[in-house]
């Protein structure tokens, strides 16, 4: 072993280390911005790592280096833009163009040993002569592709460029993705028989079913789609890392492949989904409105924010739910200032966290952090339930689901078993919602039904910056 | 690199990866996600290789080139994201010891 391998091993090992404590890190809330730090710190080593040992063995071309160096900046400085721009509310698809643009790069990868096999140096060797190169090849192109389009097609979802097409709900979808499927392994396995312009058929068939799989899910599966596709994109990795030859990718891909699987498990938990209803269920409420639940309501009692406002005054204690609404209206930093006013006199103000609260899992601590609401205010579902019966007034901002008392009470309700809030314990509950629309998952909610529970109508953040107003004229806060 | 151990990379790391994240309370899930997705990124040093390797032959090279940029595209603003998020976080239990 000359001295550039040894090098480049020791970084490699150092870089491995480094990567997993990060990961590692990133799990405790004290740690995790040093931990990000640190895998940002060993991605940069592990590319120091391998453009030394490329400069103390075959040496690099100038060619390549500006090659290098174009490809760099464009792709850092677009980076770095976005980063900094993104509003916090827009983070889930933020999250899947960064990761959908990882899968590219695979692909492309691939592609390019597939189109020009490159000498290895020492040995020349083709790399379709090896039958393992061209299964990863193909992995990483198969991979990649459904990685790509997938989370394309995930983020305009999200951001509400793409509607769910009627089609896509009815069985039909099956048909169309099987095709797709079967017209893959085709490609793949001429591919390994040698047949080199197969690799096109493949790079469009698995494009088309990465789009094909993910436009009929509804925006609420949608986080779970975009972790999954987090993990897809780890397994691209390791994929490329066969295509050339490096254990530092093949750990880091397995890694994140993992940490995906992991994540996507958790999500479905909370949210009471499989993960194979997720993918092959379609949108939910599509099949929910058939069912049960889509019974009218009869109880409605709704109230002025000025009620409000005087309840909320009397309260002793006062626990606000936030949901998606909240997200989407922007309304953090309104209703931290209501919460503000409140604490200033004296009530004892908690933020009860679902699980999948917001549009994706740990989304709404991020955006409650945002607007400066003090950790120890956010509390999990587990830890706040028992304080329900002990409690004066609920708010329920945007949230549905996630208090509706049918997944505990009426077993034959598509939301058996959910884990949910058991607001309708308090004493009284104010729902603010735009209108009488159900939730993600069409499901009537028997909470707006009961006696205790009042709806205030109207936008999140419009209701808030009013009851600012209400509570202002009511001496609420001020001293 | 033989490809049985390039094998054994795979399942060890795939363990790693599986023992590390198995415990993370919900709050850290976003950044969690962001984070790991900016590590996916490492594709970046197989575009290096392809590049460094491509010995003049321009397409390969714009390839290469393009992969790069898509890879720090990725982890770039992968982890610029996640910093953003997690600020938010360190902020307040720190001021309050």
């Amino acid at each position: 072993m000359n001295l550039p391998v040894i090098i480049k091993f020791v970084i490699d090992l150092l870089a491995v280390l480094l990567l997993a404590l990060g990961i590692k890190g990133l799990s405790k809330v004290k740690s995790a911005r040093d931990a990000n730090r640190l895998a940002a710190f060993a991605m940069s080593l592990s590319v120091v790592g391998l453009l030394s040992y490329y400069l103390g063995t075959s040496g690099i071309a100038i060619q390549s280096w500006i090659w290098i160096i174009i490809g760099s900046i464009i792709g850092s400085l677009f980076g770095a833009i976005l980063a900094k721009k993104v509003p916090m509310t827009s983070m889930p698809e933020t999250v899947a163009l960064f990761n959908g643009c990882g899968g590219m790069s695979s692909l492309l990868v691939a592609l390019g040993v597939a189109i020009f096999p490159i000498s290895d140096g020492q040995e020349n060797f083709d790399f379709f002569k090896s039958l393992i190169n061209e299964v990863s090849i193909s992995v990483s192109i198969f991979v990649g592709a459904i990685t790509f389009t997938g989370s394309i097609v995930a983020m305009a979802k999200l951001q509400g460029w793409l509607s769910t097409p009627g089609w896509t709900q009815s069985k039909v979808r099956h048909f169309v993705n099987i095709v797709f499927a079967v017209a893959s392994l085709i490609a793949f396995f001429d591919l390994i028989n040698g047949n080199t312009s197969s690799i096109w058929l493949l790079v469009i068939v698995s494009s088309l079913l990465g789009i094909g799989v993910t436009l009929p899910i509804g925006g609420a599966d949608m986080p779970v789609v975009i972790s999954l596709l987090n993990s897809y994109s780890g397994i691209a990795a390791a994929a490329a890392g066969f295509v050339v030859d490096s254990q530092l990718l093949i750990v880091a891909g397995a890694m994140v492949g993992a940490a995906g699987l992991i994540l996507t498990q958790v999500m479905c938990k909370g949210m009471n989904r499989s993960l194979v209803s997720v993918l092959f269920g379609g949108s939910l409420s599509a099949q929910s409105t058939a069912s049960s639940g889509s019974g009218e309501y009869t109880n409605i009692t709704s109230c002025s924010v000025e009620e409000c406002a005087l309840t909320l005054e009397a309260a002793n204690k006062v626990i606000i739910v936030p949901g998606y609404g909240l997200a989407v209206a922007q309304a953090q930093h309104t209703l931290r200032e209501v919460t503000k006013k409140l604490e200033q006199n004296g009530i004892e103000v908690v933020y009860a966290i679902h699980p999948v609260a917001g549009r994706m899992p740990g989304h709404m601590n991020v955006l409650l952090a945002e607007a400066d609401v003090p950790y120890e205010q956010l509390k999990e579902m587990d830890v706040v339930n028992p304080d329900f019966p002990a409690t004066d007034v609920v708010l329920v901002l945007g949230a549905n689901d996630v208090v509706n008392p049918q997944a505990k009470n009426d077993s034959s309700s598509p939301l058996y078993g959910m884990p949910v809030l058991d607001v309708q314990e308090a004493r009284t509950v104010f729902v603010i919602k735009r209108g009488m629309n159900a939730g993600y998952s069409g499901i009537k909610n028997d909470l707006f039904d009961l006696p205790n529970t009042s709806m205030v109508f109207g936008d999140a953040k419009k209701v808030l910056n009013d009851l600012i107003g209400e509570l202002k004229d009511l001496g609420v806060g001020e001293k | 690199m033989s490809f049985i151990s390039l094998l054994w990379v795979l399942l060890l790391g795939s363990l790693l990866g599986l023992e590390l994240i198995g415990k993370v309370p919900p709050t850290l899930h976003t950044p969690l996600m962001s984070g790991a997705n900016a590590i996916s990124g490492i594709t970046m040093l197989a575009a290096l290789t392809l590049i460094v390797k491509a010995e003049g032959n321009v397409p390969l090279l714009i390839i290469g080139s393009v992969s790069l940029g898509f890879a720090l595209f990725n982890v770039v603003g992968g982890f610029f994201v996640t910093d953003r998020m997690l600020a938010m976080f360190s902020r307040k239990p720190s001021n309050k010891k």
